[in-house]
C-alpha cells in the first residue's frame, strides 16, 4: 500500500487552492516526493508555504487537482481510513499546539495512544524520546510552564515518537537561536537518514544554502523544485521501504542513530 | 469520579459542572412520575380484578311490601339456574343499613323507608355472561329489577388512570427528550471549545470514536453523578408520600403500596439517563466530526 506503481510519497497534480471566493493561494502546483528524500519548502511570507503543507497533512482539501499520499488519493479515500495514513506523518507545528492540560509526557504519548499502543511500550519510548531531547527531568511539566525552546521540543518528540514516514515542520526553527536551530536541523536530518521523507517550511535562508538539500520554492501560489531532482541527497541509503503498520513503534532499534539523536540535542 | 486520563481537559468545561444537577432534577422528575404511573397501574389492576365478575341485582320495593319476598325468591330461584353464577347472596338488612347510613343517617335504621333489596353475586371465572340477557329475563318474571354490573363506573375509572398514566408517559418521554437535547448541547458546546485540540488529536490520527470516547466517558460519568444525586431526593420524597398515603387507608383509596419491582424500575433511572446521556454524547460527536474534515 506504500508507493506501488508509482515511486512517490507525496503526490501533488494541478493542486490549486482558494479560501471561500478569493484569489487562488496555489496554483497548479505540481510535484511528486521521492520516499527518503529532504526537501526545504521556501517563499516569501505569504507565498503559500503554510497552505501547502496543510494540504499535506490534511488540515485543508484542495480547491482542485489531485493530492496523493503514500500512492493513495486522498479525496476518495474514505473518512475512517484516513486516521492510519495521518499516524505517519509527523507534524511540527509553528506553534507547536501542544495540549496545555497535559503533561510534556502525555503530549508525546498521544501519538501511540491514539494508535492503541500497548501501555509499557508507550511508558518506554516516550521517556527514552523526552530524554533524547534533554526533557528528562520536565516529564511531568505542562507546556505552559516549559520554555519556548523546550515546548519546540516536546512537539517535535510528539511528531516523531510514531515514527513517521513523513516528517513535515513549520518554521520548526522560528522562535529558537541559531545554535539550537541547526541541532534541531541535524535531528531531522537523522530522521530522513532513517528513511523519513522531510519538508522543512522556513524563511532561514542561511541555513538553507548550508545544509544544501533541494528547495521547493513558492512565489505567489507557483511552485517549483531549486536544487537538483527530488530524490535525496544520500540516495545511496536504503529506503525503509516496508510499510510498516501505522503508528506503532516498530521494534528495529537502530541503537548507533540513537546515540546521534543523544550527542545532537 | 473516575480518575480516567482524559486527552481533553473536559473536566474543566463549567457546563460539566451544571450537567449532573440537571440531570439529578430529571431524575427527580421521572422517578415521581414513574412511581405514580406504577402506583395507578397495580390500583388499575387491582381494581378491575376485584370488581369485574361480581354483579348486584337490585330489586325495587314494590308496592306492596308483602310481595317483595316472594320477588327476591324468584330472583334467587333465576340467579340458582343462570349456569355462569359461582355464589350469591342476599345482604341482610344490617347490612344494607351499614351502606345508607352515611348518605341517610339514623333515619336509614328507622325501618320506615322502603329499602330495596340487593344480592350480591359472584360469577364464575372465565365465565362470560351476557348481562343483558340475563337482565332481560329477570325483567320478564320480576317486573323493577336492575342489575348493575359496574362496567360503567369501572370503564370510567379505568380509564382515568390509563389517562393519568398516558400523561406520566408522556412526562418521561418529555424528561428523555429534555436529557438528549442539554447534552445534545452541551457535548457541542465542549467541541466547539475543545475544537483545537480536537484538531491536534485529528492530526495525529485518531479516529473519530476515540474522540467521541471521551465525551461519552464524559457524560456517561456526569449522568450516573447526577442521576444518583437525583435519586437521593426522589428516595425521601416517595417514602414520604407512601407513608401519608398509609395513613389515610381507611378512606375510599386502595393500598397504595411500591413493591420491590418497583423500587428496582425508579432505581434504574440514573442508570437508563446516564446511558442517554452517553450515547447522545457519542452520537452527537461522530455527527459532528463526520462534517469536519
Amino acid at each position: 500500500m506504500n508507493n506501488d506503481g508509482n515511486d512517490s510519497i507525496v503526490k501533488f497534480e494541478n493542486v490549486g487552492l482558494r479560501y471561500g471566493l478569493g484569489p487562488e493561494v496555489l496554483q497548479d502546483v505540481t510535484f511528486s516526493l521521492a520516499p527518503g528524500s529532504f526537501h526545504f519548502l521556501v517563499g516569501p511570507s505569504g507565498a503559500g508555504t503554510s497552505s501547502l503543507l496543510k494540504l499535506i497533512y490534511m488540515a485543508l482539501k484542495p480547491s482542485r487537482g489531485l493530492i496523493s499520499l503514500f500512492g493513495r488519493d486522498i479525496a476518495t479515500t474514505p473518512r475512517r481510513d484516513l486516521p492510519p495514513i495521518r499516524r505517519r506523518v509527523g507534524v511540527v507545528f509553528q506553534e507547536f499546539r501542544l495540549l496545555n492540560h497535559l503533561s510534556a509526557f502525555d503530549n508525546v504519548a498521544l501519538p501511540l495512544r491514539v494508535a492503541g499502543a500497548r501501555k509499557a511500550d508507550i511508558q518506554k519510548h516516550v521517556v527514552e524520546l523526552l530524554s533524547w531531547v534533554g526533557l528528562k527531568d520536565h516529564l511531568d511539566a505542562r507546556p505552559p510552564t516549559l520554555s519556548g525552546g523546550q515546548q519546540q521540543r516536546v512537539s517535535i518528540a510528539r511528531a516523531v515518537i510514531a515514527r513517521p514516514k513523513i516528517l513535515l515542520a513549520d518554521e520548526p526553527t522560528g522562535n529558537i537561536d541559531d545554535r539550537l536551530g541547526m541541532r534541531l536541523m541535524h535531528l531531522f536530518e537523522e530522521l530522513n537518514k532513517l528513511g523519513t521523507t522531510v519538508i522543512i517550511a522556513t524563511h532561514n535562508n542561511q541555513m538553507v544554502e548550508r545544509m544544501g538539500y533541494p528547495r521547493m520554492h513558492l512565489d505567489e501560489g507557483w511552485l517549483e523544485i531549486v536544487g537538483g531532482n527530488a530524490r535525496p541527497r544520500q540516495a545511496d541509503t536504503p529506503v525503509e521501504e516496508n510499510g510498516d503498520e501505522a503508528g506503532g513503534p516498530d521494534s528495529g532499534n537502530p541503537g548507533g542513530d540513537r546515540t546521534n539523536f543523544e550527542q545532537l540535542i | 469520579m473516575f480518575t480516567r486520563r482524559s486527552d481533553l481537559p473536559l473536566d474543566q468545561d463549567t457546563l460539566s459542572r451544571f450537567l449532573p444537577w440537571l440531570i439529578a432534577f430529571m431524575v427527580f422528575l421521572a422517578a415521581l412520575a414513574m412511581a405514580g404511573m406504577l402506583v395507578l397501574d397495580a390500583t388499575a389492576e387491582r381494581w378491575d380484578k376485584g370488581i369485574s365478575g361480581t354483579l348486584t341485582v337490585q330489586i325495587m320495593p314494590a308496592e306492596d311490601p308483602a310481595k317483595d319476598s316472594d320477588r327476591l325468591q324468584k330472583v334467587l330461584l333465576l340467579l340458582g339456574e343462570t349456569p355462569e353464577v359461582h355464589r350469591f347472596e342476599t345482604l341482610g338488612d344490617a347490612k344494607l343499613m351499614a351502606l345508607l347510613e352515611p348518605w341517610l343517617g339514623a333515619a336509614a335504621a328507622s325501618g320506615d323507608l322502603p329499602l330495596p333489596r340487593l344480592v350480591d353475586v359472584e360469577l364464575k371465572a372465565d365465565a362470560k355472561l351476557d348481562v343483558e340477557m340475563l337482565s332481560q329475563r329477570m325483567e320478564a318474571r320480576v317486573p323493577g329489577v336492575t342489575i348493575d354490573d359496574h362496567s360503567v363506573w369501572l370503564a370510567r375509572l379505568v380509564r382515568l388512570i390509563r389517562t393519568v398514566e398516558g400523561l406520566a408517559t408522556m412526562v418521561l418521554a418529555f424528561i428523555g427528550f429534555a436529557t438528549v437535547g442539554t447534552v445534545v448541547f452541551t457535548t457541542r458546546t465542549g467541541l466547539a471549545i475543545h475544537r483545537n485540540a480536537i484538531e491536534v488529536l485529528h492530526f495525529i490520527g485518531a479516529q473519530d470514536s476515540y474522540i467521541a470516547n471521551q465525551f461519552a466517558s464524559r457524560a456517561l460519568s456526569l449522568g450516573l453523578k447526577g442521576g444518583v444525586i437525583g435519586l437521593l431526593l426522589a428516595g425521601p420524597t416517595l417514602w414520604g408520600i407512601t407513608v401519608m398515603a398509609r395513613q389515610m387507608e381507611a378512606g375510599l383509596l386502595p393500598e397504595i403500596t411500591l413493591g420491590p419491582v418497583h423500587y428496582s424500575a425508579v432505581a434504574a433511572l440514573p442508570l437508563t439517563i446516564a446511558f442517554i446521556a452517553m450515547l447522545t454524547a457519542r452520537l452527537t460527536v461522530m455527527k459532528t466530526l463526520s462534517r469536519m474534515l
